[in-house]
């Protein structure tokens, strides 16, 4: 049995579910998704080369499991680990991202925790966001003492929960399913302290492995894992993250003029999928029958559409789906 | 241990179908329930009833399949400000202390589509893995060309997920051993030390599984692993599968025209 307490349950996590988010949101997140996952699975088959994929898969494993383990907070809270910042620490960011991508798809899959549609936000929000801020501000620590490097571990997997919430509150509030000005700080309110428990362990986990195994943590092996830039990367992201949640929890009427502004409110609750307006064709006027063959065109356009992908999908010879190549 | 797997064995229609033609057309319905405008009802409606068919064909228990879709109750906290500020006619007005809440009738209608759309899309993911084996999803996968180190890094989770969570759950296990209390009294020294301890297992954890992984490496070397899995299933997309998605296809448009047109 996992024991999964109640208020596990009960305290909003990050993993968003189907229909939370607009389709313009969802599918800007994938893109960012689709992007860094494509570059990660190219660098990790460099360095790690094709063959050490049952590590990555094992590592995975262990980032699922380790999200069971739980202390006692207070008042019959528990504390959790979502785990991306120690994974971009002890694997480097690349390979973070990959095997965060897997967890949170093994989730969707497995569980129905977080949707399909909105995996990419989810990933951007547990995988990518956590891995910039994780690996960045420890790589930046690599000259400190071994007491400075476990602080700014804390710091680094405190910050990427809460990178995450705002995050999170963010595409909600574009994607017009929450006030921001409840949102932003009931998330980042909650998240602060789910925060401290995953900093707790973070800290924890790698004094532990400092002890035991401090080849793995040794300073040329984490350069090895990840150049200079992602210092900088790290930085910009905990720069932002500092500055934007305050700042929004503040004021967040001051960020939803600045949005209006720029035109992004319309954007995330306008209907991204009005090719035609109103589904009407301009040229013949607001006749019904320009209604019916905007319909016509749209129902074409979407089965050309499925053949497309259907032909795409059809069996190919591929070496790795059939045995009889060997 | 509870069991990670969530397949039901069966030899329904559904369970037949080739995997990927599942993965697309669950997809499909997702993008549909999404696109769905807010108090489209009757789409709503004739969603669900697809929904309902499609679970009756598969022969799997109603009742599982809402039960587990309230893995999205407390998401559902977040959606809660929307009652009260979508602009529209009030309904009521609620005073809890200094504040007014004032919930109007679009934000109910707002509030009702965001928790109808992600029913419907939990509910279908449900049926995806109740009716498909996970590693018939993984090949899917790779026909629909995901990159196979993920898909590979997928596969092998998947094995390894259990030994973990048994042994996480030992862990945890070992811990509750330890922890002998005093009735009334907590547990456990201060919050640090709890963490250091929950800390210190998370990375006992690690080493194991970067320890058990590397072992699992060369044993597959030994057996001639040479980067990727094969599979005997041959996974043909036949007549039949073009025709369950030619049938979903069809119907999915029709509710997107029927949530925009309410007189069809």
């Amino acid at each position: 049995m996992i024991p999964i307490s109640l208020n596990t349950w009960l305290i909003p996590q990050l993993h968003i579910p189907d229909g939370f988010l607009s389709l313009a949101v969802s599918l800007f997140f994938w893109l960012i998704a689709i992007i860094f996952i494509a570059i990660a699975a190219r660098k990790v088959q460099q360095d790690f080369d094709d063959r050490r994929t049952p590590l990555m898969g094992i590592l995975a494993a262990f980032i699922f499991a380790a999200q069971m383990l739980n202390f006692p907070i207070a008042g019959g809270t528990s504390g959790h680990l979502l785990g991306g910042a120690l994974a971009a620490i002890l694997l480097g960011p690349w390979a973070a991202i990959l095997v965060m991508a897997a967890v949170i798809g093994a989730q969707a899959l497995l569980f129905q925790d977080g949707g399909f549609l909105a995996m990419g936000a989810n990933i951007f929000n547990m995988g990518i966001l956590t891995a910039l801020i994780g690996f960045g501000l420890y790589r930046g620590a690599l000259r400190g003492a071994k007491r400075f490097k476990l602080i700014i571990a804390a710091i680094a997997a405190w910050l990427s929960v809460m990178a995450g919430a705002l995050s999170t509150s963010l595409q909600l509030w574009l994607s017009g399913t929450a006030s921001l000005q409840v949102v932003m700080p009931a998330m980042l309110g909650v998240h602060a302290f789910i925060g401290v428990g995953e900093a707790l362990i973070t800290v924890g986990a790698l004094a532990f492995i400092f002890k035991t195994r401090p080849d793995l943590l040794s300073a040329g092996e984490v350069r090895g894992r990840g150049g200079r830039g992602w210092i900088a990367a790290g930085g910009i992201i905990t720069l932002l993250t500092v500055l934007l949640a305050p700042l929004a929890s503040a004021n967040p009427d001051g960020l939803e003029r600045v949005a209006e502004k720029l035109g992004f409110i319309n954007a995330g609750r306008g209907a991204p999928y009005q090719i035609f307006p109103d589904y009407t064709i301009p040229l013949l006027g607001e006749t019904p029958l320009s209604t019916i063959l905007a319909g016509a065109i749209g129902a074409l356009a979407a089965g050309v559409i499925v053949v497309l992908a259907m032909r795409l999908l059809r069996q190919r010879p591929d070496q790795s789906l059939s045995a009889g190549d060997q | 241990m509870q069991s990670f797997e969530r397949y039901q064995t069966g030899n329904s229609f559904l369970h037949r179908l080739a995997p990927r033609v599942k993965v697309v057309m669950t997809a499909l319905f997702i993008l549909s329930a999404l696109l769905i405008p807010d108090g489209a009802w009757t789409a709503f409606l004739l969603s669900l009833m697809m929904l309902l068919v499609l679970i009756r064909i598969a022969a799997a228990p109603i009742g599982m399949a809402f039960k587990r879709s309230l893995v999205i109750l407390p998401f559902t906290l977040t959606a809660f400000s929307v009652l009260f500020v979508t602009p529209g006619a009030p309904l009521i007005v609620l005073h809890p202390g200094p504040w007014t809440l004032t919930m109007t009738d679009a934000g109910v209608i707002r509030f009702a589509s965001i928790l109808a759309r992600s029913l419907l899309a939990v509910k279908i993911a449900i049926l995806l893995t109740a009716t498909t084996p996970f590693p018939d999803l993984l090949h899917a996968f790779r026909h629909l060309h995901l990159p196979r180190t993920l898909v590979s890094i997928l596969a092998f989770m998947y094995r390894y997920l259990f030994v973990l969570g048994d042994e996480a759950t030992r862990l945890m296990r070992a811990r509750q051993a330890r922890s002998a209390r005093l009735p009334g009294r907590s547990g456990g020294a201060n919050l640090m030390w709890r963490g250091k301890v929950a800390g210190g297992m998370a990375g006992q954890l690690f080493l194991r599984s970067l320890e058990r992984g590397e072992r699992v490496h060369q044993a597959m070397l030994a057996r001639g692993y040479r980067g990727h899995i094969y599979t005997l299933n041959p996974h043909v997309v036949t007549r039949r599968d073009w025709l369950f998605a030619a049938a979903g296809v069809f119907l999915l448009l029709l509710i997107q025209l029927i949530a925009r047109f309410p007189l069809l």
